[in-house]
């Protein structure tokens, strides 16, 4: 097959897969089982499609590639411009990584609804993928709202007891938030008329924007808060919790999994690609409170007695770093904040789904309920083991290179972010390892853990994939970096101008 | 006395004086009101067929007279477009902004009667006239939007507010109903007799009534205190008739007693046109002194009417708070330049109006006889139970909260970027954040239908053809507008051209 020829069609291709498994979903299976295996393969198809990404990603060239550029509303200039560089290329994989081993994961534990439950998770699919390669800013902010809905209404039609509750404080927050990134939006096209990135940026940068030197601190801010309760940053993290815990299995993993990275995309892709000025000038706030994030997140964590909320609560200490290591702005802090990302991904997506597995057998998260678990259930204890390992920081496994490389990236900023930061280290090890040791280790505490059933032939499907890529990642982190180092470069010229600038003076 | 003399040749004493030396209208003038004058007879067929119809009969055959008219006007629309000029002695006008309000407005009127066919049965109520009456006050909306000269617009607005006024006591045994009627038409009279005094004083201040004359009298006199007060008095009797802050109050009653249909109708139709006459009064003379007239009313509609829905709990009342914000929102976009703002008024009103009737058509349907089911409560679990009704509000709703890819979200956006495009940073904050705060009361009502248990007290009935074929126009418009927005804005863009080339560079 001529793959060159399908270079310009891919991303969209890789988009627009499960949107239209979706539509199909709505008409063509009737039955359950159908609907599932017919999602199945939905999702593995784009999974498969997107794997042609990065294969033939030119790891060295600067700038956006298998790029298309299509005019698509005249008024406003809005163009279908989608393009990915070394550094989206691996969310969206990620995206279409942890999609199918959702649909696994959910085989059982959806009833009722089972249609719905699908496609609203195709049509997430679509809308992140979406967010991760999308180059005009409307076609970004129309992707990005389009994650609002299925997700809201995954958690409010498939969670727990409060989950209505939970769906409406996570539309509000990402809504109510994003209005000020729109705001920003259409300032900068109302004085640019254009939406491209690529053309904002080069506008910016040769200051040919009228009025941009006053705006610009708060255009900066707009995006920022948006991406802010994205991600989330303490204290706009209060919706995360709620939605964690609420969601249904699918719904968290996609939520941590992919969901959060999308603040943190944002915060590299258009705060610091656009307002690098900025992005200097606050980053001391911006650090803080990454910095309390990681240690109020992990303190929180300490003292869950919910084993979801536990997981929910590292992620706002994980998704600190990642913060930590973008404002570093250093090649080392940024090269990590992605790694971060990804390795988050994984293993925090593996982490809910385990949690998920033992909510199908026990329905409760409470850590009290169980005590010695490693008895009945040794591989899924051996499975959790692993991914909590990686999720740690294990040399050897993903999360110990990410947050090596952050850490040193925040060292050469400042040393004190650097030591705060790696108190996070210290402190994750002891909250995943003691949940691990309540939960597993022991004697059997309830009569009723000692004849749960141990993983099934499909439970393993779902997690080994999350185990081998966790262990990949962390033995050859190079097949990752070699395409993030050079477009994290690119992205961090201007700073390398802006410090000769001050050094200059 | 001068001045007096030259500006009367275009005003209502010199008509007069043409009345004696009679010269009739043109063929091509007939052509202009061309949809006007189909919806007239067939308005005028509904009512005769109306007492020839047995009693006991059906009286569904009128409301398929009273569709076939609606398409009719709608095919005129054509004609009408290919005679622009103005005709009847300078007092109407067809351009591109009257022709895009007509198609606007009719089709309004023609998916309102789609959706009434079958709720007439289900209330039974039984009276032809309903459907003649919403062909005579289209005619009225029709004409507000053509008329340039003040008076005739008067006329207009008060053809197209009689015969809401009617509609809105049609459900005649509810008390409710006839309170909505009396109190619309207490007050709207009250209203129009403020334009009206508007127009007297305009007169006092430019010597004529015609559009184009006081334009050129104040772009070239000296602007007399008059005219402030015309201006004034002029937007407060249209501020009533779009529903704007300070002159809402009365919108929530009137909305919650009407029958649902006629206020998908009347928060759309009478509003459109409302907006095209203060189009041509604010910004085709360059009424003085509008800014902050606009300004105030635009942050109070927005505010006054979101923070008063977040606390309904029935759905009729809900959207006509929400209606008020929306007068709000496109307000904002008349604070701005008047070439972005145009196009931006004339865009919006077309996507509200596609995505308002909607939501109306699917209320009056799930109201069920007697208009009983309307509490938010009766939405619960209307996901599980209808799912292809549920969806389509759950459309119309995301594009009342501004969701991409509903026409909502365009016509926010052309609103907002024409707002910042002219430096109003403040109003467009007020808006955005309005814009969040009504995200949560229309997401309620997604909650209850998605996210609660169905209610077996509550009966769905199955969807007739008619209101489904009238909701699934309204889907497939809202999404039309939402995707590809780029003709309609560039027909709206254009037609702007002709609206404020008419006094800029016109004789």
């Amino acid at each position: 097959m001529n793959t060159a020829s399908l270079s310009p069609y891919i991303l969209s291709l890789v988009t627009f897969i499960p949107l239209a498994g979706s539509l199909l979903l709505l008409v063509v299976p009737r039955r359950d089982r159908d609907i599932k295996v017919f999602a199945l393969v939905i999702s593995l198809l784009a999974f498969v499609a997107s794997l042609h990404l990065p294969v033939h990603l030119h790891r060295n060239a600067a700038g956006f590639q298998f790029e298309i550029n299509k005019q698509w509303i005249t008024t406003p200039n809005i163009h279908y411009h989608m393009g990915i560089d070394g550094i989206s290329v691996w969310l969206v994989v990620l995206t279409t990584f942890l999609t199918p081993l959702c649909v696994l994961i959910s085989w059982t534990s959806i009833h009722e609804r089972v249609k719905e439950f699908f496609i609203l998770l195709l049509i997430l699919e679509t809308a992140l993928i979406g967010v991760f390669t999308s180059l005009d800013l409307f076609l970004f902010y129309f992707f990005w709202e389009a994650t609002l809905i299925p997700m809201a209404l995954l958690i409010g039609m498939y969670g727990h007891g409060r989950r209505v509750y939970a769906a409406v404080k996570y539309f509000l927050f990402t809504m109510i938030a994003s209005v000020f990134m729109l705001a920003a939006i259409i300032w900068l096209y109302s004085k640019t008329g254009s939406f491209d990135f690529v053309d904002i940026q080069n506008a910016i940068r040769s200051g040919s924007v009228e009025n941009f030197a006053a705006a610009a601190q708060w255009l900066f801010l707009g995006f920022f808060v948006a991406f802010a309760v994205k991600v989330p940053l303490f204290p706009l993290h209060t919706w995360l919790p709620d939605a964690h815990v609420e969601a249904p299995t699918a719904g968290s993993v996609l939520l941590a999994g992919v969901l959060l990275k999308m603040g943190t995309y944002g915060l590299l892709r258009f705060n610091l690609g656009l307002f690098p000025e900025q992005a200097r000038q606050n980053a001391w706030w911006i650090v803080t409170l990454a910095l309390i994030g990681i240690i109020y997140g992990a303190l929180v964590s300490l003292v869950q007695p919910n084993m979801k909320k536990l997981i929910a609560y590292s992620s706002v200490s994980h998704l600190g770093f990642v913060v930590l290591g973008t404002f570093s702005f250093t090649q080392a802090g940024l090269d990590g904040a992605v790694f971060v990302m990804l390795a988050h991904g994984v293993a925090t997506g593996g982490l809910f789904m385990l949690a998920g597995i033992l909510y199908e057998r026990r329905h409760t998260y409470e850590i009290s309920e169980f005590g010695g678990l490693a008895t009945p259930m040794p591989k899924y204890a051996a499975y959790f083991l692993f991914v909590v390992l990686a999720s740690v920081g294990l040399p050897l496994l993903n999360g110990f290179i990410g947050e090596f490389l952050v850490l040193s990236g925040a060292f050469q900023a400042r040393p004190i972010y650097g030591i705060l930061g790696a108190t996070g280290i210290i402190w994750s090890a002891g909250y995943l390892l003691w949940m691990y040791q309540r939960v597993f280790l022991g004697v059997v505490k309830h009569d009723v853990n000692k004849t749960l059933p141990d993983l099934n032939l499909r439970e393993k499907a779902a997690l080994l994939p999350v185990a081998a890529i966790a262990l990949l990642m962390g033995v050859a982190p190079i097949l990752w970096l070699s395409s993030i180092d050079p477009a994290v470069q690119s992205a961090l010229v201007p700073f390398a101008q802006l410090a000769a600038k001050v050094v200059g003076q | 006395m001068i001045i007096a003399t030259t500006a009367l040749t275009h005003s209502l004493p010199a008509l007069l004086a043409q009345a004696q030396s009679f010269t009739p209208p043109s063929g091509s003038e007939y052509m202009r009101i061309l949809p006007e004058l189909v919806l007239t007879v067939f308005g005028m067929i509904v009512m005769i067929a109306d007492p020839l119809l047995d009693e006991t009969r059906s009286h569904k055959s009128l409301g398929a007279i009273g569709l076939i008219g609606a398409l009719a006007a709608l095919a005129s629309t054509y004609v009408m477009a290919q005679y622009p000029g103005t005709g009847f002695w300078n007092m109407m006008r067809v351009d591109g902004f009257s022709v895009f309000f007509h198609v606007l407005v009719i089709a309004i009127a023609a998916v309102v009667i789609l959706s009434s066919y079958e709720y007439m049965a289900v209330q039974r109520i039984r009276a032809g006239e309903y459907y003649g009456l919403i062909l005579f006050g289209t005619v009225g909306m029709c004409l507000m939007s053509s008329a340039i000269e003040l008076v005739l617009i008067f006329i207009a607005l008060e053809i197209s507010s009689i015969a809401t006024y009617i509609l809105a006591g049609f459900r005649r045994r509810e008390a409710a109903s006839s309170e909505s009627s009396l109190k619309y038409f207490l007050l709207g009279s009250f209203a129009t007799a403020f334009f009206l005094y508007g127009v007297a004083m305009m007169f006092g201040a430019t010597g004529s009534t015609n559009i184009d004359a006081i334009g050129h009298a104040l772009a070239s006199g000296s602007v007399t205190p008059l005219a402030y007060v015309a201006v004034a008095l002029m937007f407060v009797g249209l501020g009533f008739k779009v529903a704007s802050a300070p002159f809402h109050v009365w919108t929530p009653d009137v909305y919650e007693g009407a029958p649902a249909p006629i206020v998908g109708l009347m928060s759309t139709g009478p509003k459109a046109a409302a907006f095209a006459v203060l189009l041509r009064v604010l910004f085709e003379i360059n009424a003085p002194g509008r800014f902050w007239l606009i300004w105030v009313s635009a942050a109070l509609s927005m505010t006054l009417g979101n923070v008063g829905a977040l606390v309904q709990d029935n759905i009729k009342r809900l959207l006509a708070y929400s209606s008020i914000a929306h007068a709000g929102y496109v307000l904002v976009a008349f604070a701005a330049q008047p070439e972005l703002g145009t196009s931006a008024v004339m865009f919006y009103t077309a996507a509200y109006a596609a995505m308002n009737v909607g939501a109306f058509a699917v209320v009056s349907h799930f109201a069920n006889a007697g208009e009983k089911y309307l509490t938010l409560e009766d939405y619960a679990g209307l996901g599980r139970r209808s799912p292809m009704l549920a969806a389509a509000l759950t459309f119309f709703l995301m594009s009342l909260i501004g969701i991409p890819i509903t026409g909502g979200f365009f016509g926010k956006f052309y609103i907002f970027s024409a707002a910042l495009k002219a430096n109003l940073v403040g109003l467009t904050v007020i808006g955005l954040i309005n814009s969040a705060v009504g995200a949560y009361y229309y997401l309620r009502v997604i909650v209850m239908m998605y996210m609660r248990e169905p209610r077996a007290d509550v009966p769905v009935t199955p969807v007739p053809f008619a209101t489904g074929l009238a909701i699934a126009t309204c889907v497939l418009l809202t999404l039309y507008l939402g995707v590809l927005p780029g003709r309609v804005v560039d027909f709206a863009s254009q037609s702007t051209r002709d609206l404020l080339v008419a006094t800029r560079l016109g004789p």
